[in-house]
């Protein structure tokens, strides 16, 4: 803890708080019918969202996915723009074309959009770490997924890829315990996924989902290492889904003191006792940062609500990119 | 300076790649097997000599994986072209295809300039997955963009249009035609065939042959035959199907008031039914007998010769559903 500036402590205190207040705030907006359609939330994911997003650097690039809010808003996705989105706005990130953080891309970010077919980002964040060894870039390419979609044929598919030409990437592993409804121990024989990185030759590592200062440092040593040309990590951070699957689920298939034995474990509680041990966080500094951060969110609402919905009339625009210019 | 020879439809999708990897730096192949073995129909041959190991890339078997690393690398700048084998193992990419690459643009504005070759069609004794022809899977995507060309200029110009497009476009190249067919083709810029233009290939008064790709070639023959015999054929080669030249498609039919539709693909769900409804909304009072449509039948393509010529749409095939027709 003592290598991390104040400064850094701060910013990632600030993200984690920031993540899960504007998923609360979104699932109270969804309960009041503000927001339509699926509704996902991160509770709980953010150590792992936040921790491993602020191992990037300028020029890197990030494929997060659903529970990863904490990473689109570190990669510089404002609550504006992130709340217009939900709302199905114009002013959205996707202008209404998807709903909540599905296809929240912005190349001017370093962030892909995903779809709902996990784990589709996962090869095109090793296509472009990929294009970056070929260019002799000393750029990195972060993705997400989960227990769930390590099941999937392209997880293998992707990290065998990833490991034989040596590409600079990092694959972050949420293994949050349940895929929908089905636990860990339906999903796979082994008990971490981290195992399997040995077979496709790379390294794998696994960590305590809900401690940030352990994201964050194996997500550093695997960034530099990408970085250095020493190819690709595996890193699983395990954790547990704090909500369903989606708010319409109650995940009543969840034992009661599995959801009582991770609250005790809660990743934003830990972080700020680790804050509070080198007297960097009292009271009175929490309570306004989490002033500060409703304020922030309040206005992202009302910037939202002030938004026009997309006009009707666009609806078959932009299907296609039009060629910009002549041909070289 | 531009030159003209005849040269194969296989030299000529060569002779386009190398063209291109050429003229723009950004541009590289990936698949499999199309290094130093130079591709399983030899499309790639000498490139990797060329353009070396970084441009001309070996992968793993891994479809879903290649084309979504595809995307990856096309956000970095590049302009990358996949190869797959045989056209019938794009299924094994597909999700890859329609939900990623295919969506990207209307949802989040993010272009993806790839290529994906398919070798397809059948006559060469290939069997059930050495011999499809899965167009119609990719028409019904909006995002993508299908090209089948029928002669070695358009399989050139069509290919240069594809890479320089900033859209995902699968390029159905007929492996039938690869070296069977030679024709006259120009280097240069001067022969790049655009991306939704239709050809007449023949003209004429009394009937419209609309087809595509290999069934070209077997429509012209039927069309001279009947010539021989005093009917007027008008041959209309799509070139593109995704997105058609409906008006092409429309005088071609408002000229002749027959139309005989040709495809090698089956006919359930195939393009042909998508030109029939075409013209039967737009050109009803013009016609003056039943819209025709010669497909393949409703089976896998079988292996054995005389099951195979019984399967694949022919000139006599043609000949005897064109006389039908033109008798109505």
């Amino acid at each position: 803890m003592e290598e991390f500036s104040a400064e850094f402590l701060a910013r990632a205190h600030y993200w984690m708080r920031m993540a899960r207040a504007f998923d609360d705030r979104v699932q109270l907006l969804h309960k009041q019918s503000k927001i339509a359609g699926g509704c996902f939330s991160q509770l709980g994911h953010e150590a792992i969202s936040v921790g491993a997003a602020l191992a990037l650097a300028a020029g890197d690039v990030a494929a997060p996915m659903h529970r990863d809010l904490g990473a689109y808003l570190v990669r510089g996705m404002t609550p504006k723009r992130l709340m217009a989105q939900y709302f199905g706005r114009a002013a959205g990130v996707t202008g209404g074309r998807d709903g909540n953080t599905h296809g929240c891309g912005d190349l001017s970010l370093g962030l892909f959009g995903f779809v709902s077919m996990l784990p589709a980002s996962l090869p095109v964040t090793v296509g472009a770490a990929h294009a970056f060894k070929l260019r002799g870039q000393a750029n990195v390419a972060m993705t997400f997924f989960g227990d769930g979609s390590s099941s999937e044929g392209l997880t293998h598919e992707t990290l065998n890829w990833a490991a034989v030409f040596q590409v600079p990437a990092v694959f972050i592993c949420e293994n949050n315990q349940y895929a929908y409804s089905t636990p860990t121990a339906h999903q796979m024989r082994i008990s971490d996924i981290a195992d399997r990185a040995a077979g496709y030759g790379m390294p794998g590592v696994v960590v305590d989902g809900n401690d940030f200062f352990a994201v964050h440092s194996a997500a550093r040593t695997a960034v530099e290492h990408a970085r250095q040309g020493m190819g690709p990590t595996l890193i699983e951070c395990k954790t547990m889904r704090m909500r369903g699957h989606a708010i319409h689920d109650n995940m009543a298939y969840v034992p009661q003191a599995l959801i009582d034995e991770w609250k005790q474990k809660d990743p934003v509680l830990r972080y700020e006792a680790r804050l509070r041990e080198y007297r960097m966080l009292d009271d009175e500094r929490l309570d306004a940062l989490l002033a500060q951060i409703e304020n922030e969110i309040d206005q992202a609402i009302a910037y939202a609500e002030s938004c026009p919905y997309p006009d009707p009339a666009t609806l078959t625009t932009g299907v296609y990119a039009e060629a910009s210019g002549q041909p070289q | 300076m531009t030159q003209q020879r005849e040269i194969t439809y296989l030299e000529a999708i060569r002779e386009a790649l190398r063209d291109e990897l050429r003229r723009d730096p950004n541009v590289l192949l990936i698949g499999q097997d199309i290094g130093v073995y130079g591709g399983a129909f030899k499309a790639t041959q000498g490139l990797i000599e060329e353009f070396g190991e970084a441009r001309v890339i070996d992968t793993p078997m891994a479809e879903l994986c290649m084309v979504g690393a595809a995307v990856g690398m096309a956000f970095m700048g590049l302009r990358p072209v996949v190869e797959m084998q045989f056209a019938d193992f794009i299924s094994t990419g597909f999700d890859s295809i329609v939900n990623y690459a295919a969506t990207n643009h209307y949802r989040w504005g993010a272009a993806v300039p790839i290529v994906i070759r398919a070798p397809s069609g059948c006559g060469l004794r290939g069997g059930p997955f050495h011999s499809q022809s899965p167009e119609a899977w990719f028409i019904h995507t909006p995002g993508l963009k299908v090209v089948a060309p029928a002669t070695p200029a358009d399989a050139r110009g069509l290919l240069l249009s594809a890479i320089r497009d900033p859209n995902p476009v699968i390029f159905f190249e007929n492996k039938y035609l690869y070296r069977s067919l030679r024709g006259p083709v120009s280097t240069g810029d001067i022969d790049l065939v655009p991306i939704g233009q239709a050809a007449i290939v023949r003209t004429g008064t009394e009937l419209s042959i609309i087809t595509y790709s290999a069934m070209v070639h077997e429509a012209l023959a039927a069309a001279e035959q009947l010539a021989q015999q005093g009917y007027s054929i008008e041959v209309l080669d799509l070139r593109s199907l995704k997105p058609l030249d409906t008006a092409a498609i429309l005088a071609t039919v408002q000229k002749t008031g027959k139309v005989l539709i040709v495809h090698e693909a089956q006919i359930t769900g195939g393009v042909g039914g998508e030109i029939a409804a075409l013209i039967g909304q737009h050109a009803f009072e013009y016609l003056d007998g039943p819209i025709t449509r010669l497909a393949a039948p409703d089976t896998p393509v079988p292996y054995s010769p005389p099951l195979e010529d019984a399967y694949r749409p022919n000139a006599n095939k043609i000949l005897g559903a064109a006389r039908d027709l033109l008798a109505y």
